[in-house]
């Protein structure tokens, strides 16, 4: 706890943790956006239920979940924290204030995005994540995870507010895999401008990915 | 002389570091040749014959290397052009009519002592408590005695050129104080002088900005957009690399 302590109690190891707390996240969104979008070989769900399968029943992946959720706790209190903190930095405001002449909007909402995405999470773990670790165990449950998605997205205000999601993801993205490079220290006149185009480019090919599964469930484009 | 302009301005009037501020209107008509505290000094000479107060701010050189003028300018340290102090700023920057909006620094960090003068004493605390090198009395060194990459030297230079002013602070959404102190580690990092001190400086610096209060950055690069002397941001990244290598180091 003596050498790593700082990751928990100095500014900048908090934001060590929280970038290295981030990429990890990063990595996960990766695999299941990965998983996710077997739906589009619109074969039934037959490639994607066999894949959610693998990932729900292999224990290195569920001892991998358990990390995630430590890592995802982590990312949120210290997000929270940090956010509550640094607004009380600047007890008298400006009176007049020009932000978006010195920086992006969203890289300055991360606080706000971050909590948008947290009640979405909330919503979306109670869909799925609840029923298919729990709920099924329990009743011997014969509905496969793509059955699931079908008759969770035929509702459309969950389609809304995955979409709403999905765009408080694309921009918590664009500021955040670029951002945790930056806090490790890794700023390069070479590799920076590309990290910060992989960043974007990321960011939006993963959350327009992820929109567009409740979307073409709700609309049966795929079957 | 040239056609003046006349400009509206609404400054931040504040008596002392504990009393309320608030904003006070005044009518200036100014040279467009005028730099924005010469424009000031018009201003006082105006309130000084009225009898009132005349609005305090700081300045020293007026050249843009003393980073004593911490005025926010519509909302922008050191006001809307990039790259300059407020004294380096010109009225030919603003038209006739315009109403300009003046304020201190803001932060907790930042005491307003008066009107639009602030107290960056904290600064000189963080650089207290690492900011320096260490070297042997006696005769003085030769130049060049210790050698120096041209390129290195030149980072070096170019995170030197800090004016200690507290634009990143101002501009920071949470105050804070990185790039100030990501500069003056970056540069004692990079050169053969500061390496006694390397990883001590760093740990000792941050932790002395920690306990002044000043906000965690959230690399939103609004400190090294308004930065007078341009500062990259590259130098949060590398105060980051040498805190986490001195911390796992045991520093």
């Amino acid at each position: 706890m003596k050498i790593f302590g700082f990751l928990f109690q100095s500014s900048i190891g908090k934001k060590i943790m929280m970038s290295l707390t981030g990429l990890f996240l990063i990595s996960f969104l990766l695999v299941h956006c990965g998983v996710n979008a077997m739906i589009f070989f619109n074969d039934g769900g037959e490639i994607f239920n066999e894949a959610a399968e693998f990932m729900g029943t292999n224990w290195l992946i569920r001892t991998i979940e358990v990390g995630l959720f430590v890592f995802l706790l982590i990312h949120i209190i210290q997000g929270l924290y940090l956010w509550n903190d640094n607004a009380k930095k600047r007890k008298e405001k400006y009176g007049k204030t020009a932000g978006n002449a010195n920086s992006t909007w969203y890289s300055r909402s991360m606080g706000l995005l971050g909590t948008l995405l947290l009640l979405f999470l909330i919503i979306h773990l109670r869909h799925f994540w609840v029923i298919s670790r729990f709920t099924d165990v329990v009743t011997g449950g014969e509905q496969t995870l793509y059955e699931m998605m079908k008759e969770v997205f035929a509702e459309p205000w969950v389609v809304a507010a995955y979409v709403l999601g999905c765009i408080s993801l694309a921009y918590h993205l664009m500021h955040g895999f670029q951002s945790a490079f930056q806090s490790l220290g890794i700023n390069h006149p070479l590799y920076t401008p590309l990290i910060q185009q992989i960043g974007n480019g990321f960011a939006i090919v993963v959350s327009v990915l992820f929109a567009a599964m409740p979307v073409a469930m709700h609309f049966n484009i795929v079957q | 002389m040239e056609k003046g302009i006349n400009v509206t301005l609404k400054v931040w009037r504040q008596k002392n570091e504990t009393s309320a501020g608030s904003f006070e209107t005044y009518k200036v008509q100014a040279n467009p040749d005028m730099s924005f505290l010469e424009m000031f000094d018009v201003l006082n000479e105006q309130l000084i014959t009225e009898g009132k107060d005349p609005v305090a701010f700081d300045h020293d050189c007026r050249e843009g290397i003393c980073g004593m003028c911490s005025m926010v300018i519509n909302g922008r340290p050191h006001g809307p052009k990039g790259g300059i102090t407020t004294c380096q700023l010109h009225m030919r920057s603003f038209k006739d009519g315009d109403i300009i909006v003046v304020e201190p620094f803001r932060a907790n960090s930042f005491g307003v002592i008066k009107d639009l003068s602030v107290d960056r004493t904290a600064f000189d605390r963080i650089i207290a408590a690492g900011g320096f090198v260490s070297v042997n009395t006696g005769n003085a060194v030769d130049a060049n005695n210790i050698l120096i990459p041209k390129e290195i030297a030149d980072k070096a230079f170019e995170a030197a050129t800090c004016i200690g002013c507290g634009a990143c602070v101002s501009a920071c959404k949470n105050a804070s104080a990185m790039l100030f102190v990501g500069a003056k580690v970056t540069q004692l990092a990079l050169l053969p002088q500061g390496k006694a001190e390397r990883q001590s400086r760093v740990v000792a610096m941050v932790n002395q900005m920690d306990a002044e209060g000043f906000g965690a950055c959230t690399n939103t690069g609004a400190c090294a957009a308004e930065c007078p002397k341009e500062i990259p941001l590259s130098v949060i990244a590398t105060m980051n690399r040498e805190y986490l290598a001195a911390k796992l180091n045991g520093k």
